[in-house]
């Protein structure tokens, strides 16, 4: 299979701390692969990685046939007018207008004319929904009409990737039905490739054609949405099924209670 | 006491990085130079930093020149040299008080501001999502900000010590009678452009660039949280008017030293 993202034998860690320990996954071309994961484990990390905004201690992350981490800065910006990222937080441009936003990219990277871009802003918020909102500022927009507009200005220079990272967090139900149409939407008509970081199960795997499981610095299980659902692992199974305990523990590790409070007393 | 050791090599490791970050933030922004796409930015910022300081300047330089000719008056007129009063105002102005006390309150002002905003927009991933629209945050962000900095500052001084004069004249001329010929014709004899005015302007240009420098780098390194912003902001002023103090002695030794 064609992959747009590939990632071998990486290893990644914060201080002492590891965070990926040698793992390799692939990004098929013009799908959507999902990586799920709880809470804390680096998922936005992956997506930094990729992007290039971290350096991994070792292994390698392919964008397109080409090694993120050994090309210069100047390569690397020009790398990633093919990418996007939609960040949990919409990281819209708070001093400038929606239009504005949408706008910023195609401003900054091409010669278009205002007209243009005039009419291009205008296509990008009506696939998203918010042509409306084109005048409004960031202020003014609730939490999804500003991941939508985000999501409308990370499709404005039609990138072969889009990344999402956390998509579906803090959403009510009627934006995050919206955020999974528009990611299944936008992914067959653009033909982008898109990989989306979440830890809400039920969404993405109706829409994600293939699916990585990260806990424990690792890969712990991968495959189709069908295939993960009938994963053996208990972990896999933990995770989607959102038992409180199980492979990874309810409590924090820590010293014996009992040891504890009679030490304590004591 | 091993740890003890460790915990203080961490710690001068952990300041040695901040510092080389912080010159590479400063050679990216000085060579950052503002593009012709970027004037616009860099004019917009000249108007936040600058033009809205403008009030606090002009009042503080007001109200600090009215008090240097009340102070000098009482003590020039024991000794029947009051007609000394525009030359001693003027002076203090332009060599001392102008940039210095323009800087402490450009930090207070402007340096908590930009601090803020950019820890903020740290914070909220805009740099981040800067970086990964493949544009330069140092040259999107930092440099506007910064040539904004060392445009406004110096002109900001020279407002502050041309107001000051004004004060001066105020409460020495119209108020206390001294007579406005010896305050005017003394103050242009005795004050020299090279070394009054334009070392005046040097300083200026000194303490904008480390004010400024200071100011960005401090939200540029910020820890994004409420608690790391705020306590940025604090550091921002704090190490700014350290600094502009010290430099103050530095370069008046430089220019006005005993030879």
């Amino acid at each position: 299979m064609d992959n747009l993202v590939t990632i071998k034998n990486m290893t990644f860690k914060r201080g002492s701390r590891t965070i990926y320990n040698d793992i390799s996954l692939n990004v098929p071309r013009g799908k959507i692969t999902a990586v799920m994961g709880p809470s804390g484990i680096g998922k936005t990390t992956l997506l930094k990685l990729i992007g290039g905004q971290l350096t991994p201690d070792s292994g390698t992350v392919e964008f397109n046939g080409k090694n993120v981490h050994a090309i210069s800065r100047n390569q690397l910006f020009e790398l990633r007018r093919d990418m996007s990222m939609l960040f949990q937080s919409g990281a819209l441009f708070t001093d400038i207008s929606v239009f504005d936003n949408v706008a910023f990219p195609l401003r900054e990277h091409t010669h278009l004319s205002e007209s243009v871009i005039k009419s291009l802003v205008a296509l990008k918020l009506q696939a998203v929904g918010l042509r409306g909102a084109a005048n409004l500022m960031p202020s003014e927009l609730s939490g999804g009409m500003a991941r939508r507009a985000a999501l409308a200005r990370a499709i404005a220079l039609d990138p072969k990737l889009i990344m999402f990272d956390e998509p579906f967090a803090g959403q009510d139900p009627i934006s995050m039905g919206v955020l999974v149409k528009l990611i299944r939407a936008l992914n067959d008509s653009l033909g982008v490739t898109s990989i989306v970081v979440t830890h809400d199960v039920t969404e993405v795997l109706t829409i994600a054609d293939y699916v990585y499981i990260l806990a424990e610095q690792k890969i712990i299980g991968e495959g189709t949405p069908e295939q993960i659902q009938q994963s053996e692992s208990d972990l896999v199974q933990q995770f989607l099924q959102g038992k409180a305990d199980g492979p990874v523990p309810f409590h924090f590790s820590a010293p014996d209670l009992s040891e504890q409070l009679l030490g304590a007393s004591s | 006491m091993i740890d003890w050791v460790a915990q203080i090599g961490a710690r001068t490791i952990s300041k040695i990085a901040a510092t080389g970050r912080a010159g590479l933030m400063l050679f990216g922004a000085i060579f950052a130079l503002p593009q012709l796409k970027n004037i616009r930015l860099t004019i917009q910022q000249i108007y936040v930093v600058g033009v809205q300081s403008l009030l606090i300047i002009i009042v503080s330089g007001l109200f600090i020149g009215m008090v240097m000719a009340l102070q000098g008056y009482t003590i020039l007129v024991d000794y029947g040299a009051e007609g000394s009063l525009g030359p001693m105002v003027a002076l203090s102005l332009l060599r001392e008080l102008g940039p210095v006390v323009t800087a402490l309150l450009f930090a207070g002002r402007a340096g908590s501001a930009l601090t803020a905003e950019i820890g903020l927009m740290k914070a909220t991933e805009q740099l981040s999502s800067l970086e990964m629209m493949a544009v330069d945050p140092l040259r999107r962000v930092v440099a506007p900000r910064f040539w904004a900095g060392m445009i406004s500052m110096p002109m900001l001084a020279l407002i502050f010590s041309a107001v000051g004069i004004l004060g001066g004249h105020f409460v020495g001329v119209d108020w206390l009678g001294v007579d406005a010929g010896s305050y005017w014709s003394i103050m242009q004899a005795t004050v020299d452009w090279n070394e009054d005015v334009v070392n005046g302007i040097i300083k200026s240009v000194v303490f904008a660039t480390v004010v400024t420098w200071i100011a960005i780098f401090k939200g540029y390194d910020a820890i994004p949280t409420s608690e790391g912003i705020s306590k940025a902001t604090t550091e921002t002023v704090v190490f700014s008017s350290l600094a502009v103090l010290g430099l103050d002695f530095v370069l008046t030794a430089i220019m006005f030293g005993i030879e």
